[in-house]
């Protein structure tokens, strides 16, 4: 058998959260894969469904959330198959996860090199003196400066920035096939993000792993990404290689994203930024789910929910654009008619 | 040598740990609060006494002396005899470590059961909560020291089982507040990151959430041993506990109560050293729960 060159292949998701009056389809029919030693970035707005994603590739999602349906096949194994027990010995060793917050991801009574040191006292079954020694290397891989002294700190003695290394460290520890980072750079300054951005690069290409590094934040997929996707609303609205998302965006959406982002190259009056709000995940849309904010919407699009079809470059959009049944301008260029469009 | 200027100055900047750095801030708070300061004076007060005070007693505690009988207090017997002209100061001396001993096996039984039910409670939620929560409750409802006289009235009277009986009614107490604690910590996000680390629930519960809420285990248990004192004097006091002539201070104190009207003194003094030493923990415990908060300015 051919080994598969896709390290995971989520095939519609579905994550809901049932709550006292509805059932919340946070995660609506995911689907996307990532090759082996490249990184996805999965974009969207605040509440669009991406942690909620990446806890479900964990397994990890809480009470009243349940993962109602799809595949998450990882290494051929589907892990939605898997016992909790199986799942706790892929957790932190071949599937490791960052999270957004460093100041509060860090236990605050033990010391770094103790909070490293579990990853291998839980995977490798190492004794305390062992996995210390294990834990110094990482510390050293990670970049942190006087590794050897930070062994004994309390995170409470760290940085931000230092204390995301410890974060990286510990994800790293056992040197995990897939890292997800969720926001990992959300809660620092600009000046460290690069670095901490800069320093998960340089260790994927180290360790030859694959990430999925969720963002609302384009300019860090531009920097980091091999292939995006953009969330909306629990639903992919489109996928693409980095180059022709950024060079050619199809969906209004994306667009409208893009065009929010502070550019250098053009003279930019004011920034764009999307009219309108996220659907409240109780009241989705019947029809397309942007169509609400979207400057193309007509009557097809308020009615039937797109699907997110293929191109002919092998990326893919959910918008009814880019289909026969197309029933606006036909003419539509949604990428250079977006301005236009919005103002009027 | 290259290795070893490294460690001398690794020695020299070693840090302290936040519970260290946390009991330092701590003891300052204390150490400004009087009240609080008297109650823990006390406390090790009646401690040393425990230690040290029955090799230093004149008097054999059981040694009677029907010559003596109900001698009011005086140069020899500070305290007085009681009716079979036994030394009570001596009594109440030797009765202090029993004392001290009821309340801390109780409390601590107490606290590790109520500790785990309420980890337990508080991680898992959903029906196992519910179900160990409402047996909580009723325990609950029954006013302690009633709960303690039932239990004590099945078992029969004896000083271990006394220990049961306050240590049952001290764990739903220990209980409510662990589950409260554990549902607060375990939202944090470093539970979740050692989840994702693969750590199993067991791992999660004992290693890094129960040493986050050790404060209001440690605050409670203090609190606790005024009450755990209280109800055992009272077992004692009713004769359900410690038998005469054990000098337990409650039993000391029922004997002492048919000669309240002509020897005020039998009952006097051990009903004294029980007000003093529930007051010192109360004292302590209420101080030590300001100094813990660390929304109270030291
Ligand atoms: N515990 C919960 N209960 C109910 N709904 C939830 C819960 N957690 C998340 N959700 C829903 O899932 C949606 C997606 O959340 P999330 O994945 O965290 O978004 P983000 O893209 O910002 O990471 C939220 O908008 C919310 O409606
Ligand atoms: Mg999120």
């Amino acid at each position: 058998m051919e080994p598969s060159s896709n390290i995971i292949e989520v095939n519609d998701l579905r994550t809901s959260f049932f709550t006292e009056e509805a059932e919340v389809k946070a995660v609506d029919g995911v689907s996307f894969s990532v090759p082996s030693g490249k990184t996805l970035g999965i974009v969207g707005e605040s509440g669009s469904g991406k942690s909620i994603t990446s806890l479900s590739i964990m397994r990890l999602i809480q009470e009243p959330g349940q993962i109602v349906g799809g595949e998450i096949n990882f290494k051929s194994d589907n892990l939605l198959d898997k016992s909790e027990s199986e799942m706790r010995r892929i957790r932190g060793n071949e599937i490791s996860m960052i999270f957004q917050e460093p100041m509060t991801s860090l236990n605050p009574v033990f010391t770094v090199g103790d909070q490293i040191s579990e990853a291998y006292r839980i995977h490798q079954g190492l004794s305390k003196k062992q996995a210390l020694q294990k834990s110094l290397e990482m510390l050293e891989l990670v970049g942190i400066p006087s590794p050897k002294d930070r062994l004994k700190r309390y995170p409470h003695e760290l940085s931000g920035g230092m204390r995301q290394r410890v974060m990286i460290a510990i994800a790293l520890a056992c040197k995990p096939e897939l890292l997800i980072a969720d926001e990992p750079t959300t809660a620092l300054d600009v000046t460290i993000q690069a670095q901490i951005l800069r320093l998960i690069n340089n260790l994927q290409d180290e360790l030859g792993m694959s990430v999925v590094l969720i963002t609302h934040d384009l300019g860090v997929v531009a920097e980091t990404c091999d292939y995006v996707a953009v969330m909306y609303a629990g639903k992919i609205v489109e996928y693409a290689d980095v180059q022709t998302l950024f060079e050619s965006p199809k969906h209004p959406y994306t667009v409208g994203l893009l065009s929010s982002l502070p550019r250098h190259d053009i003279d930019q009056e004011e920034l764009q930024v999307i009219k309108g709000m996220v659907p409240s995940p109780t009241n989705m849309p019947e029809g397309c789910r942007f169509a609400p904010r979207c400057p193309f919407a007509t009557d097809l699009c308020k009615e039937q929910l797109p699907t997110l079809d293929d191109l002919e470059d092998g990326n893919q959009v959910r918008c009814w654009v880019y289909s026969d049944k197309w029933d606006g301008d036909p003419e539509v260029n949604v990428k250079d008619d977006y301005g236009t469009a919005t103002s009027s | 040598m290259a290795e070893t200027s490294v460690k001398t100055q690794q020695a020299e900047t070693k840090p302290p740990s936040p519970q260290l750095e946390n009991m330092k801030k701590v003891y300052k708070k204390l150490k400004k609060n009087k009240t609080a300061m008297v109650g823990g004076i006390l406390i090790l007060f009646f401690i040393i006494v425990s230690i040290i005070g029955p090799v230093l007693t004149p008097f054999d505690p059981d040694a009677q002396d029907y010559t003596n009988r109900l001698a009011s207090p005086n140069a020899d017997n500070w305290f007085g005899t009681d009716h079979h002209g036994r030394d009570i100061f001596t009594r109440i001396i030797h009765g202090t470590s029993i004392t001290l001993y009821i309340g801390f096996s109780s409390v601590l039984l107490g606290s590790v059961a109520g500790t785990v039910i309420g980890i337990v409670s508080g991680y898992y939620g959903k029906k196992i909560d519910a179900i160990l929560m409402r047996s909580m409750d009723v325990l609950l409802a029954f006013p302690g020291i009633l709960l303690a006289l039932a239990i004590v009235s099945i078992l029969g009277g004896s000083l271990q089982n006394v220990i049961i009986a306050v240590a049952v009614f001290s764990i739903p107490v220990f209980a409510r507040i662990v589950r409260g604690s554990t549902l607060a910590v375990k939202k944090l996000e470093y539970v979740d990151a050692v989840r994702a680390l693969g750590a199993s629930d067991f791992r999660i519960i004992f290693r890094h959430i129960l040493p986050n809420i050790m404060s209001p285990i440690i605050v409670q248990a203090t609190l606790r041993m005024a009450t755990a004192i209280l109800a055992a004097s009272g077992l004692s006091f009713l004769g359900l506990g410690a038998q005469p002539p054990t000098p337990e201070w409650g039993a000391i104190l029922s004997q002492g109560r048919n000669y309240m009207w002509d020897d005020p003194h039998y009952a006097l003094f051990p009903g004294l050293a029980i007000v003093v030493v529930v007051l010192a923990f109360n004292l302590f415990g209420d101080g030590l729960r300001d100094a813990l908060d660390p929304k109270t300015k030291g």
